[in-house]
């Protein structure tokens, strides 16, 4: 028995996604906001650099962070930070946080039928001085939060926050009722656990973490200067003050 | 969807100070159906060990419930009579492990979580707890362990609530709040839980109620 070769037609085809892992996470503050991200981009079990940043500062009082396909993610701040350009000249200010929420939602929706492979998750300071989070998922859709976890470890991260942020499953003892918004200082020190905790058991998860702090106008530190490793960011004193916070997560 | 997610269903073990606790959800579903909120998948081995058994529905039931050759209850009786004294969980562990992988090629879905206190040679308890996949490879961890459709999210908040020596009622209130937040972000994992602590001289039994969306 001999088999006549069959030669098939090779076939090739583009795929135009892929995913680069790491996780982000914003959680909202009466008066401030916190927008954090590990620093780790991956590709399967390869790690491509372990510092490639995912959070953005977009204004003085709003910041950006991406999550999934990296290069979508690094084209569509670009495209949302020339959208925010383009309104300064045309209205010689920065536009509000709800603003821009519905701007990236219709940039988003636009290209519902090839979209941007990315989960955004946007900080800062609103119009009333309160601090606000809104998440989106990669066609547009979203909401206005006071937490929200995204990427490879969300599902890891988003239980925990229910418990630590929003108090799901606990009672509050009688006569009182659970606090709305937490101080600046317990808020860093729950994304630091969220981080560590997702590094321990999430392989995308590590390297560095990145956490930008947005304080309303003319509120007070709140300990922000006794923290190590602060940077501020602050371009006009007198408004919204911006600072970053940086750690070093497991590497392995 | 893999058939380990059929019924849906999770369950966690926890160390502490003297003690252990186990605890699952009290699911038992068809795909996204909800179809009983009752069903338990914890079962005592003896007074001092727990099994839990999450996974597919129907071996969750032949593996313990019934008592034919092969399964743990007759392996356990079996053990207990030639032996003539309980069995140890480490024992207990080996015997799941061998029993899972003599299916190696058919397997049960389910993957064991054990829990119970081993006795040391100078006549104290030492927790233990371990847990193995559906072919029987052990896993014996010092923190904690965790199977079914929920476990990363177990995995999440256990890592954030966990510590070491935790008293058996801080133990209770951290292996609760976990589990009941951990379902509480899976569809296929929820409808109540109960939890086991394990201490020297009592086991304390605990149902909780839980959100039934």
């Amino acid at each position: 028995m001999s088999r006549t070769p069959v030669s098939l037609p090779q076939q090739h085809q583009f795929n135009p996604y892929s995913e680069n892992g790491g996780t982000i996470l914003a959680i909202a503050g009466a008066n401030f906001s916190v927008i954090a991200g590990d620093t780790r981009q991956s590709e399967g079990y390869n790690i491509q650099t372990r510092y490639a940043p995912k959070v953005f500062r977009l204004t003085d009082k709003a910041v950006l962070a991406t999550n999934g396909f990296a290069a979508d993610g690094n084209m569509f701040v670009k495209k949302v930070r020339q959208r925010l350009e383009w309104y300064r000249h045309a209205h010689a200010r920065d536009m509000s946080l709800h603003a821009i929420a519905r701007l990236i939602q219709t940039m988003l929706y636009q290209r519902r039928f090839f979209p941007y492979y990315v989960y955004n998750i946007l900080g800062g300071i609103e119009d009333d001085g309160s601090g606000a989070v809104y998440s989106f998922d990669p066609v547009g859709s979203y909401e206005r939060e006071t937490c929200r976890a995204a990427g490879a470890a969300s599902s890891l991260v988003q239980p925990f926050l229910d418990n630590q942020i929003y108090f799901k499953n606990q009672t509050a003892p009688p006569g009182s009722a659970h606090p709305t918004h937490l101080p600046l200082a317990h808020v860093l020190s729950l994304v630091i656990d969220s981080f560590t905790s997702a590094t321990e058991r999430h392989i995308e998860v590590g390297d560095g973490l990145e956490m930008y702090v947005v304080l309303a106008k003319g509120s007070p530190l709140q300990g922000l200067d006794t923290i190590h490793g602060v940077t501020e960011l602050t371009n006009i004193p007198g408004g919204e003050r911006m600072f970053v916070i940086r750690r070093s997560l497991k590497r392995d | 969807m893999s058939i380990m997610d059929y019924n849906g269903g999770s369950v966690i073990a926890m160390v502490g100070k003297d003690c252990v606790a186990i605890a699952s959800d009290l699911r038992l579903g068809n795909q996204a159906l909800g179809v009983s909120s009752n069903f338990q998948k914890i079962f005592p081995v003896t007074d001092r060990i727990y099994l839990g058994l999450p996974g597919l529905a129907t071996d969750v039931i032949t593996l313990q419930v019934y008592s034919t050759k092969e399964r743990f209850r007759f392996r356990v009786n079996m053990y207990t009579i030639k032996e003539e004294r309980e069995i140890e969980p480490e024992t207990f562990a080996h015997l799941v492990s061998s029993t899972l992988y003599e299916h190696r090629f058919g397997p049960y879905f389910c993957e064991p979580v054990m829990a119970g206190l081993s006795k040391t040679p100078s006549g104290g308890l030492k927790p233990f707890i371990a847990a193995t996949d559906l072919i029987g490879c052990l896993n014996f961890a010092k923190d904690f362990v965790v199977a079914g459709t929920a476990s990363e999210k177990l995995f999440g908040v256990a890592e954030g609530l966990w510590e070491p020596d935790l008293e058996p009622e801080d133990l209770f209130e951290t292996i609760s709040q976990t589990i009941m937040n951990a379902v509480d972000r899976d569809a296929y994992s929820g409808w109540g839980c109960i939890v086991h602590v394990i201490t020297k001289d009592k086991v304390i039994t605990r149902t909780l109620k839980g959100r039934m969306d």
